[in-house]
């Protein structure tokens, strides 16, 4: 039998998490009214596929997108073995003061304001771009891929170690039995036992990566161009956001945003559905 | 395998570690040298006498005092906004939920969490909007939004704290108090959320953290470079990491340059400041602190 009251309590319960599922539809849906002029004049598609030609009343994303991509992949090559490295170290190879330590300084890295690493970049690692390039401003898609590394690195040393250290701890002592190096284990036991997880701290990095604002708002340039070369500025999706907001508040070219909002939600679904894709394969096995 | 290969990935590896130690470590001396010196009462008050601004409400120029007021306001509102939703929503899932729709559920929350913060940004916009056109003219873009959006951003790792949390509580303890005859609320709220509480409070930690330290939300939510102590929250306010963008671009001299500076040192202690805290919590101190003085 129970009480009025626990029946009460367990519905103020329901009630908050239907309010918190409402909100993550809520966010796509906002967009997806403000945008609503360019989908019934049928131009949200071509607004994903055309260039961005103010001048001509177009308006579409398409650098931004390819900015945003190829800043991010960079910045995820330039990571990953930098990334993996750490973790050999952490997990098998460094001294254990020494991975503590690393450890330790990568967990604390990760409370590091991104803000940071956009004001330091502007003054230590801009103009020794610009030294190196010869030419420019020295706010390139480099830079911004640089310092980006820099701060999805630690997401992925942490995942990469979590799925280090759930390898059977027989396997291990079945590779020392036979005589293996360290560096054997490594290779033939830690990487493939572990290759899901390293797929999902890449996976993760590169959510991250997308998804961020400043670092590319303070150091890419933010021209609106097709990207050519690393030495060229490029603008991503998050900094248009960013930059047309706090300009152009009431113009056609506002709608874009909201655009850019959809592409982003989107790319946040993709990244889960493959995300939850891998946990399940690896709780599966 | 070689001696060759087993040198180069032992090189490689070291080499990699470095490289990371390093870039940090540059990062880290360079903003502390700039700005550790340039911290002082003078950089935070300007010329205002410190007790006057922080008990009278005198205003202060040219200090970072309304920036760190601002960002305390706003942390304090958006994560008590959050930590009731956050916390309850966590509750039910791990104890009410049935397997689907938990999955159903989580999935949603873990697309919340991987939203990058702009697009908040941009929902909390068009949100103020919104409540401009149809209910007050008086809503612009101001803390509340801000506080809100923040919220909104930080809801689903109080979530997933509560929830791990709960779930990783022993079976033994979780049947204990049943078992004497109590309620399925009883057992939840003086037994398990008790015993989980280290664990909800780290992530509530984490999530101040992450309202301290968040630029892209606030920028397009009501941040401005100047309007001294928020009145009252349908105004607008100043923010430490809003502060240090700001100064990136728009400096005028070196005075302000270094402003920029000593904000970022104290925007770095505070963060890593929580961050200590979230994780000498997680060791278990404050489960001793709390229950066993």
């Amino acid at each position: 039998m129970r009480k009025g009251s626990d029946i009460a309590v367990e519905g103020f319960l329901f009630f908050s998490v239907l309010i918190s599922a409402v909100l993550t539809i809520s966010v796509f849906v906002f967009m997806l009214i403000f945008g609503l002029p360019l989908l019934t004049e049928g131009r949200l598609f071509s607004l994903v596929t055309d260039t961005w030609r103010p001048g001509n009343g177009f308006y579409g994303i398409q650098p931004m997108i390819a900015g945003t991509l190829l800043i991010s992949s960079l910045s995820v090559i330039i990571a990953f073995p930098v990334s993996m490295g750490c973790t050999f170290l952490i997990t098998v190879l460094a001294p254990g003061p020494f991975a503590a330590f690393l450890k330790k300084t990568v967990q604390l890295m990760t409370g590091i304001p991104t803000v940071i690493y956009g004001f330091v970049g502007i003054f230590l690692l801009v103009p020794f771009i610009r030294e190196f390039f010869q030419k420019g401003s020295g706010m390139c898609i480099l830079t911004a891929s640089l310092m980006l590394a820099l701060l999805i690195a630690p997401t992925m040393i942490l995942f990469f170690a979590d799925s280090f250290e759930r390898v059977p701890l027989s396997y291990l002592r079945a590779v020392d039995a036979l005589g293996g190096t360290p560096v054997q284990k490594l290779l033939y036991v830690f990487l493939p036992c572990a290759r899901s997880g390293i797929w999902s701290g890449v996976i993760l990095a590169l959510g991250r990566a997308l998804g961020d604002t400043l670092i590319a708002l303070m150091l890419a340039g933010n021209a609106v161009q097709m990207p050519g070369s690393l030495s060229d500025s490029a603008r991503t999706l998050t900094a248009h956001i960013a930059l047309v907001i706090a300009a152009d508040y009431d113009s056609p070219e506002f709608r874009s945003v909201f655009a850019c909002g959809m592409v982003l939600y989107l790319f946040t679904v993709i990244e889960v559905i493959i995300l939850r894709t891998l946990a399940r394969g690896r709780k599966a096995d | 395998m070689n001696r060759f290969g087993e040198i180069l990935v032992k090189g490689l590896s070291w080499g990699m570690g470095i490289l990371f130690l390093t870039g940090i470590s540059c990062i880290m001396v360079y903003l502390f040298s700039k700005g550790l010196g340039a911290v002082n009462l003078r950089m935070i008050f300007g010329n205002t006498p410190p007790l006057d601004a922080v008990f009278h409400g005198k205003a202060v120029f040219g200090g970072l005092f309304p920036a760190i007021a601002g960002t305390c306001l706003l942390v304090v509102f958006s994560v008590s906004l959050a930590i009731p939703l956050g916390i309850s929503t966590g509750i039910w899932l791990a104890e009410y939920a049935g397997k689907r729709m938990k999955s159903l559920f989580s999935l949603l929350f873990d697309i919340l969490a991987g939203i990058p913060s702009i697009v908040i940004g941009l929902f909390g916009f068009s949100l103020a909007i919104f409540l401009h056109r149809h209910f007050s003219q008086r809503i612009y873009p101001c803390l509340l939004i801000s506080a809100c959006s923040l919220a909104f951003l930080v809801i689903p790792y109080i979530i997933r704290t509560t929830e791990t949390a709960l779930e990783q509580i022993p079976h033994s303890i979780r049947i204990t108090a049943p078992a004497m005859g109590a309620t399925k609320l009883q057992n939840i709220f003086y037994v398990l959320v008790p015993h989980s509480l280290t664990g909800i409070l780290s992530g509530i930690i984490l999530a101040i953290g992450r309202c301290a330290e968040d630029t892209a939300v606030i920028m397009l939510t009501g941040v401005v470079a100047t309007a001294g102590i928020p009145k009252s929250l349908l105004s607008n306010y100043e923010a430490l990491p809003f502060y240090i963008y700001y100064i990136s671009s728009q400096y005028a001299d070196q005075q302000e340059l270094l402003n920029g500076y000593g904000a970022s040192v104290i925007l770095i202690l505070l963060c890593t400041g929580l961050f200590f805290m979230a994780y000498i919590i997680q060791k278990g101190l404050a489960y001793q602190a709390l229950y066993r003085a």
